[in-house]
């Protein structure tokens, strides 16, 4: 990189661990206040889990996550990512197919949606209104923590005190009934929560499927409503709860990113996988990479998840038994799998008789309850499940530049797929490449069930199996939120209780990832709020937006 | 016949749906100006607003009221379940009769206004603006009611104005003089049964004109025959505005957020204070939200619904309202110029304890005059009563003009 900087002894302020899109976030606002950072990523390529590669000649895939939503728009502007080429597209739009050759589908326009749903009950298409405005009510309170460092409850300095009082007074702003929802809400399962409001069994089933995306919980377990949550308190636009394309796969996300931080003299090291950071007399004073390179500098940013970062880069005899023991203990349970297939053309999907606006949306086969919870007990028995929860997509219908004119990439998220199998009564056994082939062949079953073309269309598919995810971005067991999103490992107790404010252990350790407050996601706001505590401690302009309250 | 099927599973190809008078509607739809009311698209000015708010000021007009929502309550326990839900008496509604009324949550805030029509013994039609059955069916438990929407059953037209009762009867509504205001009466036309209500958006003469879907092309042509001569004219939804803020009716989502639809806490209103008072029969058994509007009557209410009358010929849409000393009072809601009254009125919700009737305050009005915006605080008064309120309205027989 020919405009990067080291500082005057030819070293570095920062190192950033991992060129995820939180990695790139964080070295891109800390190169925005004049530090001198290199971020050092294991693999040959960028963006961690907001990846596009093209492993089929003229196909880009999102090869692990695949819509935008969560991105905070304060920091797509101030990261100036339009700048430096990233567009949102939003969509609109779901469908979930039913066994008896029907689907249920939502629609932009909200009376043909509310008319849809009424097909099925009348009744829940007018509890809908209901239904959304208390979604909205929870969003409208967690949406103000996502650029705010998480207050510390134990702690008397000035900055907890203060984050403290403004969390208990937004609590009480929320009125009587909303506090008592919001705990509700917490700690109810999703099926739970959508039997307050609905009937029909399709309609929950639609519904239900985001409270359990990236979870290893099923619909019936506490803590999913939040799931659900977690999936509607993004937004498009200002837009709250819409979702987008990232032009170009969510690649772009990272690429963009790393357009801004280079341009601030950011220099990315690919290829550079750190095998250990190295702590002297109890501070970090750089990392040493598996190539056998030393990289200095006196403050190390990980975008690792937790426990890689505590438990397989740094010695654990730098840091106390329990705080590793609350790392050991930090749930981060694999329990999503996802196909890239390069489609020759557009799969036809008869229950649809032709509907165009359907397949634009996410699609899903799965149209009860009981269905949701009987493919985490197959979770729960170590096997994917047999029926399992897609949320399909084809991207290219929307963005033109992800294959070739007429041909398709489909991206199939599958929940669940654990992260080691049970084979024979043993449990604990690893994924071998003919299992991942029989999981792959069962999410092409399940969609070849409602579409009878679209097995002979397939040029090419990435089947991604925790163990895959796991090697290749790093997530440990493939969690694909760098650690599960219950009430336990939320707020001040992310990733565990004293740590929640980015800062490791040892002096001049920092954590990014989305094992922190916020959470997973491609949120970027945990590298955001990272890179404004580092700030602070270096007593530096800060250079990271506040959040935009929706008042 | 129903006009939209809820069964077809290809009714996303018709974003929105053609009311059953659509056919003549466009006919006389010059300017192709078409707004979207729920599942349907309804006029929102035919010819010129100007025009057709004085038709139905000064002769007759016909508005096509279709989409409105309708459900029909009946079984035994009808009257106490419409009882416990709304704030009025019910049983004071006779059968023939109509009543408007408003419903609340457990928290005393308005989920929504609308009209009772007590169209035989034991058997209801609620209309309102924003769909209910939901909450129709939440209150339901423990009652032996039989709840339908039936809004796409029925067609309506709201037929308002000083000609009136002159064109039904020559339309051949034999008695339609006799009917008093809120009355409900059925006729025979053509061999098809019409439904006629006294009942009005306008605060004027007025009827609402309901049949079944297939009918609806025959009474428009019967009506507008009969009308020929007494300047009959559709009129859409931009004059209806004017017309009912005249009236002084509130309008769900304009001057009050349905409170099953709130997101944010204090957002919502009483029946209170929405100047619904003399609607809450306090003393009748319990009803959803007695508890809280008991104690709201005790304690008192947060905010005051008032009319004003400001001073200039400025309309204070969305203005701010200020008291003598500029501290805010509160905000307007809906706002026109009374080409009737001649006067600027404004409805808004104020702050408690302003808005008594005579309170001298202020309206922040933005204005625009060839692309330059300027700024006049206007004086206003609080006013009592409605700015447009003919004899007409309340007499049996009705003046033919
Ligand atoms: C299959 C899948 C689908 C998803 N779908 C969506 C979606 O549609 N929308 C959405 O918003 N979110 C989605 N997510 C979640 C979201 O992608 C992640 O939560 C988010 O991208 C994580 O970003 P991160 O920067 O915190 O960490 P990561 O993306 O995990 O980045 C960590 C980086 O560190 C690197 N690294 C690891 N170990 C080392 C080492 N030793 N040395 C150097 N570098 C190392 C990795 O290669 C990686 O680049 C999905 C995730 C997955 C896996």
């Amino acid at each position: 990189m020919n405009n990067s900087r080291t500082n005057s002894n030819g070293g570095y302020d920062a190192i950033v661990i991992g060129a995820g899109h939180n990695g790139l976030a964080n070295a891109a606002f800390l190169a925005k206040a004049g530090l001198r950072v290199v971020i050092v990523e294991k693999n040959p390529w960028i963006g961690g889990a907001s990846v596009s590669r093209e492993l089929h000649e003229g196909w880009i895939y999102s090869n692990c996550s695949y819509v935008c939503s969560l991105l905070r728009p304060e920091i797509y502007r101030a990261l100036e990512l339009a700048k430096y080429g990233l567009q949102v597209v939003p969509y609109g739009g779901s469908v979930t197919f039913t066994q008896d050759g029907n689907y249920f589908g939502s629609y932009v326009d909200e009376d043909v949606s509310r008319r849809e749903m009424a097909r099925f009950s009348e009744r829940d298409a007018d509890a809908s209104l209901r239904y959304h405005a208390d979604i909205m009510r929870q969003c409208r309170f967690i949406r103000q923590f996502l650029l705010r460092t998480a207050p510390d409850p134990t702690s008397l300095k000035p900055f907890d005190v203060k984050e403290m009082m403004h969390l208990g007074r937004e609590f009480w702003k929320l009125g009587e009934d909303t506090l008592g929802d919001l705990i509700r809400f917490y700690t109810m399962s999703i099926s739970d929560y959508l039997d307050e409001y609905f009937e029909h069994p399709v309609i929950k089933a639609a519904y239900a499927g985001s409270g359990i995306i990236g979870s290893a919980l099923g619909v019936m377990s506490p803590g999913t409503a939040y799931v659900l949550l977690h999936h509607a308190m993004g937004e498009v636009d200002g837009s709250i709860g819409s979702w987008g394309f990232a032009r170009g796969g969510m690649g772009a996300i990272a690429k963009a990113m790393a357009g801004c931080f280079e341009a601030h003299g950011g220099e990315i090291r690919t290829d550079a996988g750190v095998e250990q950071i190295i702590v002297k007399g109890g501070k970090v004073t750089g990392v040493a990479l598996e190539n056998g390179d030393e990289v200095h500098a006196p403050l190390v940013v990980s975008n690792l998840d937790v426990k890689r970062t505590f438990l397989q880069v740094m010695d654990e005899k730098d840091l106390d038994a329990e705080f590793v023991t609350k790392v050991r203990n930090f749930k981060i349970r694999g329990s999503s799998g996802k196909l890239n297939i390069a489609l020759d053309g557009l799969p036809e999907f008869p229950a649809l008789r032709g509907n165009p606006e359907m397949i634009r949306g996410d699609m899903h086969f799965i149209d009860s309850i009981e269905r949701l919870e009987r493919a985490y007990d197959d979770w729960k028995d170590g096997s994917w499940s047999k029926d399992p929860y897609v949320d399909l997509l084809i991207p290219t219908l929307t963005d033109p530049t992800m294959a070739p004119p007429g041909k398709h990439f489909m991206s199939v998220f599958v929940q669940y797929v654990p992260p080691k199998l049970t084979k024979n009564g043993v449990k604990g056994c690893d994924w071998t490449d003919e299992d991942r082939d029989a999981f792959g062949e069962t999410v092409i079953n399940q969609i070849s069930k409602y579409s009878p073309n679209f097995r002979d269309l397939i040029l090419h598919a990435e089947v991604r199996t925790p163990r895959e995810l796991e090697a290749e971005v790093g997530l440990t067991e493939g969690n694909i939120f760098q650690g599960e999103l219950t009430l336990d490992q939320l707020l001040f107790n992310r990733p565990i209780p004293g740590y929640a404010q980015y800062r490791g252990p040892v002096k001049g350790l920092y954590m990014c990832g989305s094992s922190n407050h916020p959470g997973g996601g491609v949120m970027a706001a945990p590298g955001a709020n990272a890179a404004r505590e580092i700030l602070r401690d270096l007593r530096k302009p800060n250079t990271v937006p506040e959040g935009w309250l929706d008042d | 016949m129903k006009i939209i099927d809820y069964s077809d599973r290809d009714h996303y190809k018709t974003q929105a749906f053609q009311t059953p008078f659509h056919e003549r509607a466009a006919a006389f739809n010059q300017k192709h100006c078409w707004g979207r009311w729920k599942d349907y698209i309804t006029a929102n000015t035919y010819y010129d607003t100007a025009t057709e708010y004085f038709a139905a000021r000064n002769a007759c007009s016909v508005f096509d009221l279709t989409p409105m929502t309708k459900h029909r309550i009946s079984g035994p326990d009808a009257l106490d379940f419409m009882n416990r839900l709304v704030t009025r008496e019910v049983g004071k509604i006779k059968p023939g009769r109509v009543g408007y009324t408003v419903w609340c949550n457990d928290a005393g805030q308005v989920i929504d206004d609308g009209t009772i029509f007590h169209l035989e013994e034991g058997v209801y039609r609620l209309c309102s603006q924003e769909p209910q059955i939901d909450w129709l069916m939440t209150s339901a438990i423990g009652f032996d009611v039989d709840i339908v929407d039936e809004t796409h059953d029925v067609a309506g037209l709201a037929f308002q104005g000083p000609t009136t009762c002159a064109v039904l009867k020559l339309m051949g509504l034999e008695g339609i003089e006799n009917l008093t205001p809120f009355g409900i009466a059925k006729f025979d036309l053509d061999g098809f049964e019409l439904t006629v209500s006294r009942t009005g958006y306008t605060g004027d003469l007025g009827y609402e004109l309901w049949v079944a879907p297939e009918h609806a092309l025959t009474l428009w042509d019967r009506l507008f025959e009969a009308g020929a001569l007494h300047g009959i004219r559709p009129i859409g939804s931009e004059a209806l505005e004017i017309l009912r803020i005249e009236a002084g009716f509130i309008l769900a989502g304009v001057d009050f957020l349905p409170a099953n639809e709130a997101v944010r806490p204090g957002r919502t209103r009483s029946p209170y204070e929405l100047g619904l008072g003399w609607l809450v029969h306090l003393d009748k058994p319990y009803f959803t939200g007695k508890r809280a509007l008991i104690k709201e009557k005790e304690n008192g209410s947060r905010y005051v619904f008032a009319k004003l009358n400001i001073e200039g010929n400025k309309p204070a849409h969305q203005s701010f309202i200020f008291d003598k000393r500029q501290k805010f009072a509160g905000t307007v809601t809906s706002a026109a110029w009374s080409p009737s009254a001649k006067v600027n009125i404004a409805l808004a919700t104020l702050e408690a304890p302003h808005g008594k009737p005579g309170d001298q305050l202020l309206a922040e009005i933005y204005y625009q005059r060839e692309l330059k915006w300027s700024r006049v605080m206007a004086p206003c008064t609080v006013v009592e009563g409605v700015f447009w309120d003919p004899p007409r309205k309340r007499e049996t027989p009705p003046p033919d003009f």
